[in-house]
């Protein structure tokens, strides 16, 4: 296999994601390259060597600074075709899967999406995919290639192993439709703690807060963890907590290594965009609540003791 | 201006989905539905077109069934409507779905292609970007705000690390979230005159596309096998006696999370 891994950055560094997805790439058999796309982030590129990528391609253009897809689309149909990748894997976010499905279109690629593994089996590639709400794990594959993969974002780990790689710098001519979206405003939000995608530790709210107040509870244990906080679909309509930390079938997939979840019900809805997480913790007061069928810990009693008293034992085994 | 509005017929509900394990593919023999996420890009074509005057058209890829999601289109105030159902297409992954719908919408020279964020069976997110690459035109997905002026459309969307707003001239592909409108329930009078409204269903050759191109042979990607999900482990419960949070923090310890 000669495989590309599309390496997405923010903020100057590479996303743990992307890297996560390197370190898995570089797992299988055959030469595993990565690929940076941006303006001002050649430097960017040689930090992937230590997870992975025996080569890192780097497109350095003005064209390419805001993260908008179909410029991407073109470096990366130019960077299959000159290199003659096989395989091209990303790591989920709102810009890659816009790139990843141009390419398929571009390519007539086959892509797979929502991938929560890869294996190697009887020499063809397998993804794994959960779906229908993860009641079925579906094997999929590729007839043809390059095949395209998306992975689920936070599935897989990023190892450093300390390798080097060598950057090549590569042209790109643009399709004048490539260009014709432009970005007006990038507005940051402000946020202390990782991006919920990003994060190893989740710590989640529901209806059973009882008042947006209440979120300050999980918010309090999420920094004690080094963790983000995420919440419902249904604290989120209301109007609690903003739609970007929603976990769920309209809101994010997330699969960190550890789960908190408090005051929530595990609806399905919840249970689809979470469910792959490492450990899951629940704290409800309802014995009945369908979380505690598909967590690890289930504790049944009041987060607004338990809470508050766990965030002073995180607090204190962690200082 | 017009506008093309892309749907798609899925199967109703989320728990009785299933896939057939002869063919691998989901089940769609049983009661289906207008995909949820695609009834907002159909009420945001109306907004526009109530704003802007113009035209919308319903475009379907799907069996025979589908028509019911066209007709709710039409109900809610859609103009007219192709539907591209072909036992040919059926089972067509992303790439040969893209090969039929996109030579459907080419003719039609929309000045906006609409598409809900995501199909509600297949959960993928993919169709807008990879359409607009085929008809060469710009696209913005997940958009949450959008304003139309000077043959610009202007979308303001989330990502993973706050808003975006992005601009793109017409024609353009915009993928609508479901944050942007509350979809309205078609009227009475509306559900009466659906049907007498202009619809098409057509072939893939009757668009212009080999059967080749869709279906099984014009899919790139297979479904080999169908797997339980993988077992989580037993549950611990455990009911809060006010031991509670030093038997959490001893459990993160163990699984070696904290």
């Amino acid at each position: 296999m000669a495989t590309l891994v599309f390496l997405e950055h923010h903020d100057g560094e590479l996303l743990k994601s992307s890297l996560g997805v390197l370190s898995k790439a570089a797992e299988l058999d055959g030469d595993v390259a990565g690929v940076v796309l941006g303006s001002g982030v050649r430097d960017l590129a040689a930090g992937a060597g230590a997870f992975g990528a025996s080569t890192v391609f780097v497109a350095d253009k003005p064209e390419l600074e805001a993260p908008l897809p179909q410029p991407r689309v073109d470096a990366l149909a130019r960077l299959v075709a000159d290199q003659g990748f096989d395989t091209v894997v990303f790591a989920a976010s709102v810009l890659s899967a816009d790139v990843a499905a141009g390419l398929s279109a571009r390519l007539g690629a086959g892509l797979n999406w929502d991938l929560t593994d890869l294996v190697q089996q009887d020499g063809s590639l397998i993804g794994k995919r959960p779906a229908l709400g993860d009641s079925v794990y579906v094997d999929v594959g590729w007839t043809s290639e390059p095949r395209l993969a998306l992975i689920r974002a936070g599935t897989f780990e990023a190892k450093e192993t300390g390798g080097q790689a060598e950057v090549v710098d590569f042209d790109v001519e643009f399709e004048d439709f490539s260009l014709a979206a432009t970005m007006v405003e990038q507005a940051h939000a402000e946020s202390e703690g990782p991006s919920i995608e990003e994060a190893e530790v989740i710590v989640a709210g529901g209806r059973g807060l009882g008042s947006p107040e209440n979120f300050k509870l999980v918010e309090e244990l999420a920094k004690a963890l080094g963790g983000a906080v995420a919440a419902t679909r249904a604290v989120v309509d209301a109007g609690w907590y903003p739609y970007a930390t929603q976990v769920g079938q309209t809101g994010k997939t997330v699969s960190p290594k550890l789960y908190v979840a408090c005051g929530i019900s595990g609806a399905i809805q919840h249970k689809v965009g979470m469910q792959s997480s490492g450990v899951i913790v629940a704290i409800n007061k309802d014995p009945n609540a369908p979380i505690f069928e598909f967590c690890d810990l289930g504790v049944v009693g009041d987060l607004h003791e338990i809470v508050p008293k766990l965030t002073e034992l995180v607090q204190q085994r962690r200082s | 201006m017009k506008i093309a509005v892309c749907i798609k017929h899925v199967p109703e509900g989320t728990t009785h989905r299933r896939i057939n394990p002869d063919s691998k593919r989901l089940d769609r023999s049983g009661e289906g539905a207008i995909n949820p996420f695609d009834t907002h890009a159909v009420e945001e074509a109306l907004r526009i077109k109530e704003a802007e005057g113009g035209e919308v058209v319903v475009v379907s890829m799907g069996p025979p069934s589908a028509q019911d999601s066209v007709r709710k289109a039409l109900a809610m105030g859609g103009d007219g409507a192709i539907l591209i159902t072909d036992d040919a297409a059926a089972g067509s992954d992303l790439v040969a779905t893209t090969n039929a719908l996109a030579a459907a919408l080419e003719p039609e020279n929309a000045d906006l292609i609409l598409f809900g964020q995501q199909a509600g069976d297949s959960d993928g997110a993919v169709l807008s970007a990879a359409v607009a690459d085929r008809l060469r035109r710009p696209v913005i997905s997940q958009v949450a705000e959008l304003t139309l002026s000077d043959g610009k459309v202007t979308g303001k969307r989330q990502t993973e690390f706050g808003y975006d707003t992005i601009e793109a001239p017409l024609p353009a592909v915009v993928a609508v979230s479901d944050a942007i409108n509350e979809p309205r329930y078609p009227s009475l009078k509306g559900i009466m005159g659906a049907r007498s409204k202009p619809q098409r269903t057509v072939t893939v050759s009757e668009v212009g596309v080999d059967a080749s191109a869709v279906g099984d042979p014009g899919s790139k990607t297979t479904v080999e096998a169908l797997n339980d999900p993988p077992p989580r482990g037993d549950t611990v419960k455990i009911e809060d006696d006010g031991s509670a949070p030093e038997k959490i923090v001893d459990y993160l310890a163990e699984k070696k999370v904290l």
